[in-house]
């Protein structure tokens, strides 16, 4: 039986609210459970894929061209922001 | 002739064994440098001073959830109460407000028009509630059951119209569901346990989402042929949270192992993990800056902190919450960012 892991280790709520669901992809059907393993895993190694050196260069590129443009990271001043005027503000 | 059953499970399970050490050899032959090497070239962060410039009162419970709407201003949120509320964030006054007929309302989200919330957790379902102008009119009344899972919902989002709601669960599944109809368009089954979270990709980059687990996989998904594509098992415990970053080329994931991962898609694998020793609280929710340079991550230990993406590092760490931050999204044009707690409070930062 499946069991709603998250509550009952959390000790959120009692394990006996939590409803639980028949059992649908736990071993009822072996065979069919490892063909879909495998059918899936050859999906996966299959991608194409780039090295980490380019990857990262892409991420540091995004982060650069795009730093001007966030606030949160530049620090905008109080007149710009919204939120960082002391007195709620009215927006037109 | 039929193969005896116990045979074909046994050549299955080897081929599953040689495709997945094969999976790691080809990832591990184009690893050829860490992410922070790369970024040793790059600025560093100077000091950060992040406040809170307000903070919304009114759950009279754990705040599990929340969702900004695109207008940069008002913030749709949810609590252990069953409780929804619709908050103006600049001037911190509630706008709407819903009671759910279910305990632990784990997600909610704000609909692109600005014109309804989603919302469900204990009850299994996900509904939609068009918000109205007149703060008279129940809107319980005009509730609309759109997903029925068979388990708790964990997690929900609009994609990039009203009319379809992406949904995480309990089940183990998520679904995309027709929001009129109420019809389930496509389910996706791969995880092992409860689905805890999701995120959808850029809309630049095309139809996939990113979901996270308790079995401490993350998986992208194909949204039309419901296909696990891409998936990723180095967490150590539940993944609580994962985002995209802002080019959709990567995504992060925070988990009850106290870590916060980088995995670029392109790559196929971890890039960077953001960890301290003395952070030792799972990380329940994170979220990019605008650029993508920084990530939030809200903890367990009541505190927020804020990594460098690319170096690795800690630039900033923030105190205010008075119990875990449940849940943290930055706002759609980055000026700010909302932690939601179980404290009952939702602080927004600036």
């Amino acid at each position: 039986m499946w069991n709603s892991f998250k509550f009952v280790k959390e000790g959120w709520i009692d394990s006996y609210m939590v409803s639980k669901m028949s059992s649908k992809m736990v071993g009822s059907n072996n065979l069919a459970h490892a063909k879909r393993m495998v059918q899936q895993l050859r999906v996966e190694a299959s991608i194409e894929r780039i090295k980490v050196s380019k990857a990262s260069a892409d991420l540091m590129r995004y982060c650069g061209e795009n730093a001007k443009y966030d606030p949160l990271l530049m620090g905008i001043p109080a007149s710009e922001n919204p939120f960082k005027d002391k007195k709620p503000c009215t927006i037109l | 002739m039929a193969a005896q059953p116990s045979d074909t499970l046994a050549t299955l399970k080897t081929e599953s064994e040689t495709l997945k050490t094969k999976l790691e050899e080809e990832r591990a032959k184009l690893h050829d440098v860490e992410l922070h090497q790369v970024a040793e070239k790059t600025e560093a962060l100077g000091q950060f001073v992040m406040k809170t410039r307000r903070t919304l009162k009114g759950h009279g419970n754990k705040v599990l959830c929340l969702d900004w709407c695109k207008d940069k201003r008002r913030i749709v949120s949810s609590s252990q109460d069953g409780k929804v509320i619709v908050w103006d964030a600049f001037t911190t006054n509630k706008e709407h407000a819903v009671t759910m007929p279910c305990t632990w309302v784990m997600a909610c989200a704000y609909a692109p028009s600005g014109c309804a919330v989603a919302c469900g957790g204990l009850d299994n379902k996900c509904s939609v509630y068009p918000l109205s102008l007149d703060k008279n009119e129940n809107l319980a009344a005009k509730k609309k059951s759109v997903a029925m899972h068979t388990n708790y919902l964990s997690a929900c989002c609009f994609t990039n119209s009203d009319m379809q709601i992406l949904t995480s669960s309990g089940d183990g599944t998520c679904a995309l569901w027709d929001v009129e109809s109420g019809q389930m368009l496509q389910s996706f089954h791969g995880h092992a346990a409860d689905v805890l979270c999701l995120d959808l990709a850029p809309s630049e980059t095309g139809n996939t989402f990113v979901s996270g687990g308790c079995d401490k996989k993350s998986c992208v998904w194909d949204m039309r042929t419901g296909q696990c594509v891409q998936s990723f098992e180095t967490h150590e415990s539940d993944i609580n949270s994962v985002r995209y970053y802002p080019s959709g080329d990567a995504f992060a994931s925070g988990s009850d192992d106290a870590t916060c991962r980088l995995y670029d898609l392109r790559a196929d694998r971890e890039v960077a993990i953001y960890s301290k020793e003395s952070i030792i609280f799972g990380a329940s929710s994170v979220d990019f800056s605008l650029s993508g340079r920084l990530l939030f991550g809200g903890y367990n230990d009541y505190t927020i902190n804020v990594w460098d993406v690319l170096k690795g590092t800690r630039v900033s760490i923030l105190f205010g919450h008075e119990n875990r931050v449940s849940t943290l999204r930055v706002s759609p044009d980055g000026t700010a960012f909302c932690s939601g707690s179980w404290d009952h409070t939702l602080r927004i930062w600036a």
